[in-house]
């Protein structure tokens, strides 16, 4: 049994990859060979369907504000949540236990619950169908995350260092600038990818805050799978193009993955 | 019970070792008698853990045999090797009780209830764990949680050897005399074979009878505590082992006489080093180095004040010695001259010692 | 690590406190006021009291997708956490085929959930998916979307395989964590494979596939948009979980007075769930 160990994992991959091989295959094909024929793979390949969102504004503007939001949502979820997570980290101050837990209520929010609100909420401010709309919205999880990561992590490095800066004269902000922020990088990382992930991948929200402006790529599928008609090839090939930048954060940060899931910090 | 012989034993950690620092352990011959207390003693990194996991069977090595009374075991799995290791942090199994964890062995090896509880007690009793047997093993402090560990070796009645990897590391200082002379103890009671991995000399010099000391990967020497003091056999031991270290400086041989920056020395090596060395130096111990009018010139350098002793840092050219003074002798200023005990000065080549 | 106490801490939590209250104590309260109100439209509003909620609890269909929720999310753990734990214990601990492991098997977890639904419905269907084509072709009549079994099926199979990477990852990193002295020690004691894997392996992840199965907990049962792209919740209502059934009322009936009475039942659902099963968690980790 030992020496078969392999075969687990393997079996389990190639079952990960089958549907996503299916969506490239697909995205391959024309319309007219997906609904004709069934195949393995592609018998008359074309490169349309690509080519059609690369050059349709439309499609390619779904993906510029998904990364838009995303990117937004990323920056200002990690950078209000590093000194939070000093704080909870460092310090005892009133209520602590108490904020840190209710923190932790919004990441259990189904945000179905709150689609409605939301929409109301931003479109009284006029924030409705932009970008920092979605951005701010996916902080209502994501902040909650981030603190909660980055606080394991920072728990992780010894109060000494602090102690030790601000003998050799380190300002407050100069400390954790200068010296702190380095030391948690690897915190700051998975933190940051797992904020690009959740809001990457959401989109009960995201499709409720936007209509045109600011709309993401998955909600562009969405709506071209019901209203022209369908058009599996050119649904496909978007689809295959979402997984791209999934696949390049997850390649940079492969080291840092199982780091920051051994914190149990997820 | 048995007596272990490592032959020509030689280990990396890589699959195609080309150089010999590619060699965690680079060729150790070595016989550890039947009921021996021994220390393995070196620097982090020297191999001696290695070497631990080569005897215990965790480990197989790249070439070389492992003999338990003469039959071959090199590549015998561990549970049928007999050992038992005591590692370097406590392992205890946390959901277990700690009479279920001392019972572990025994229960895995199909022995009858009856007979588990017998010798659970019976060790238990020589551990002082008579009280917390009920507890789970996870709320106890680490030198309770080191005894459990130690407790699962001693269960077992076919041990051949009980091998100790740094065990005290973890353990607070105030218990971990108590905890060594408990092994102590229990070495002489049971007569089983102790190996007792460490890189604190204090530690080595009081539990053994046997240091085996190791130094990049080879054993440097395998003595008693007096041996090892007085007649090193290599630099590393003469430096590694006693406080402070052995002074170890440079030497010419001109026609069998050997000086020291230009000073006859004598010696106790009757030998002459062959002519491809490439270092010649001697070793002399600061408690055989004394004042004396028809030595050499040095300066003083430094005098600190121990108590009982004092130890004095002489300077000539630009080589430093130091020498134990008794507390009442008196000590020049300024310049002095000094000299060696001939009985205790030793030439060494390469390192090693010349007899 | 023993922390000091510090008031002015609290500037540092402002920006947190501020960003998330906004976003999430005034959705909230708004949904407060909508579930003790009755509206015909016009922003003009009636207190109604519990009356929503009287309503909601006494519903069938809310006890229907109750269930079917709960369904769901206990199937989805009972498959995913066994089935996570043996792939991690069967990954190799080094080389090069551990990047490559953690690369494929993190992939399903970045794909945006609608795509995740679009990939498996054409996957899934059979005339033209691979998966519903060769199911039919072994003889077994499938067709998920018009049959409530196999609609579920492929739904929970779904869940499996957008899901059981994160108890993978999670067990991964928890069974790297374990010092090899335990393995070591293990072996001359004599253990089995099995007591191995009970008396070590299972206690040293206690605290990771806690965390593991509350986030599964927690995002199965919020599930909405995977399960809606794929079958719609359909066929009829038979993979209706209670998030579809929420928009639904909300969004597509404007029915506000229920919808949010539905919504703070089911978030104090998951809330009470969390808190149950950590408290007792940290209750037995304390003896």
């Amino acid at each position: 049994m030992r020496t078969h160990r392999w075969l687990v994992p393997t079996l389990y991959i190639v079952f990960l990859m089958l549907p996503i091989y299916w969506l490239l295959n697909m995205s391959f094909k024309t319309t007219n060979e997906i609904l004709g024929t069934f195949s393995l793979w592609p018998l008359d390949f074309t490169l349309d369907n690509y080519r059609k969102i690369f050059t349709d504004p439309t499609w390619y503007n779904g993906y510029l504000n998904s990364i838009t939001y995303v990117v937004m949502n990323t920056v200002i979820s990690v950078s209000v949540a590093l000194p939070a997570a000093y704080a909870f980290s460092r310090y005892r101050f009133l209520g602590d236990k108490h904020l840190f837990f209710w923190l932790l209520t919004n990441r259990m929010a189904p945000p179905a619950v709150f689609a409605l609100p939301f929409f109301q909420l931003y479109s009284a401010i006029g924030l409705f169908d932009t970008h920092i709309a979605v951005a701010l919205a996916h902080c209502l999880f994501n902040i909650p995350l981030a603190v909660w990561i980055l606080e394991g992590f920072m728990s992780a490095v010894p109060k000494e260092l602090d102690e030790t800066a601000y003998l050799d004269g380190y300002s407050f902000w100069r400390f954790f600038v200068k010296i702190f922020i380095p030391t948690v990088a690897a915190g700051i990382g998975v933190a940051a990818f797992f904020c690009f992930m959740y809001s990457w991948v959401e989109l009960l929200l995201a499709k409720t805050l936007t209509s045109v402006a600011a709309k993401p790529i998955a909600a562009t599928m969405t709506r071209t799978a019901s209203t022209a008609g369908y058009e599996l090839g050119l649904l496909a090939a978007a689809g295959t193009l979402t997984l791209v930048p999934g696949a390049f954060v997850i390649y940079f940060v492969r080291n840092y993955i199982a780091k920051g899931f051994a914190l149990g910090r997820v | 019970m048995a007596k272990i012989s490592l032959e020509q034993v030689k280990h990396s950690y890589l699959a195609q070792p080309a150089k010999s620092e590619d060699y965690a352990v680079k060729q150790v011959d070595a016989v550890w008698q039947d009921g021996g207390a021994y220390a393995l003693l070196g620097p982090s990194g020297c191999g001696k853990t290695t070497l631990l996991n080569i005897i215990s069977g965790l480990l197989v090595p790249s070439h070389g045999r492992v003999l338990f009374n003469d039959t071959d075991v090199t590549k015998v799995p561990t549970i049928e090797r007999q050992i038992a290791q005591v590692f370097q942090f406590p392992v205890v199994y946390d959901t277990m009780t700690v009479f279920d964890n001392l019972a572990f062995p025994l229960r895995n090896r199909g022995i009858a209830e009856a007979k588990v509880r017998d010798r659970v007690m019976e060790i238990a009793g020589m551990l002082d764990l008579e009280s917390s047997l009920r507890r789970r093993a996870s709320g106890l402090t680490m030198d309770g949680k080191q005894k459990i560990s130690l407790g699962r070796g001693l269960v077992r009645d076919d041990v051949n050897v009980i091998m100790f990897d740094e065990p005290l590391t973890v353990i607070d200082p105030h218990l971990k005399w108590r905890l060594r002379s408990k092994l102590k103890e229990l070495h002489k009671r049971l007569g089983l074979t102790m190996i007792y991995v460490t890189h604190d000399q204090t530690e080595a010099l009081t539990f053994a009878d046997q240091v085996v000391v190791m130094y990049d990967g080879t054993v440097v020497q395998v003595g008693t505590p007096v041996e090892l003091f007085e007649c090193p056999n290599h630099t590393f031991v003469g430096h590694f082992i006693g406080s402070p270290g052995m002074n170890i400086l440079p030497c010419e041989l001109d026609n069998g006489t050997v000086r020291c920056a230009g000073h006859a020395v004598n010696t106790a090596s009757s030998g002459r080093p062959r002519s491809d060395v490439t270092k010649t130096e001697i070793g002399v111990r600061p408690e055989f180095v004394r004042f004396d009018d028809h030595g050499f010139p040095v300066h003083i350098v430094k005098v600190d004040d121990l108590g009982r002793y004092r130890i004095v840092e002489v300077r000539y050219a630009d080589q430093r010695v130091k020498m134990i003074v008794e507390e009442d002798a008196a000590i020049p200023s300024g310049s002095a001259r000094i000299s060696f005990d001939p009985a205790a000065t030793r030439i060494y080549a390469d390192g090693w010692v010349v007899n | 690590m023993l922390k000091t106490a510090n008031q002015k801490a609290w500037y540092f939590v402002v920006p947190v406190v501020v960003l998330v209250a906004f976003n999430a104590l005034i959705p909230l309260m708004t949904v407060v006021n909508y579930s003790v109100q009755e509206t015909f439209g016009d922003n003009v509003f009636f207190w109604e009291g519990v009356k929503w909620f009287e309503e909601v609890l006494n519903s069938d269909r809310f006890h229907d997708s109750f269930l079917r929720q709960l369904a769901f999310t206990g199937m989805i753990l009972v498959i995913e956490v066994p089935l996570g734990i043996g792939v991690a214990l069967s990954m190799p601990r080094k080389g090069p085929w551990v990047s490559v492991c953690l690369v494929l098997m993190a992939l399903p977890l970045l794909i945006p959930w609608n795509v995740v639904g679009a990939m498996w419905n054409i996957f899934a269907l059979p005339d033209i998916g691979l998966l519903g084509r060769s199911i039919n072709a072994l003889g077994i009549d499938y067709n998920f979307t018009q049959q409530p079994e196999s609609a579920w099926m492929t739904t929970v199979l779904m869940d499996v395989w957008h899901w059981t990477s994160l108890v993978v990852l999670l067990a991964y990193a928890g069974l790297c964590s374990i010092p090899d002295a335990y393995y070591q020690a293990a072996k001359i004691d004599g253990a089995s494979a099995w007591s191995v894997f009970w008396r070590i392996q299972l206690p040293k992840l206690k605290r990771v596939l806690t965390i593991a199965i509350l986030l599964r907990f927690m995002d199965s049962f919020m599930i909405y948009t995977e399960p809606f792209v794929l079958t719609g919740g359909g066929p009829g209502n038979t993979t209706t979980f209670l998030s579809i059934d929420l928009v639904k009322i909300a969004l597509g009936q404007f029915d506000l007075g229920p919808a949010a009475a539905m919504s703070l039942i089911y978030f104090l659902v998951v809330l009470l769930v969390c808190w149950v099963f950590y408290t007792l968690m940290m209750r037995h980790e304390g003896q």
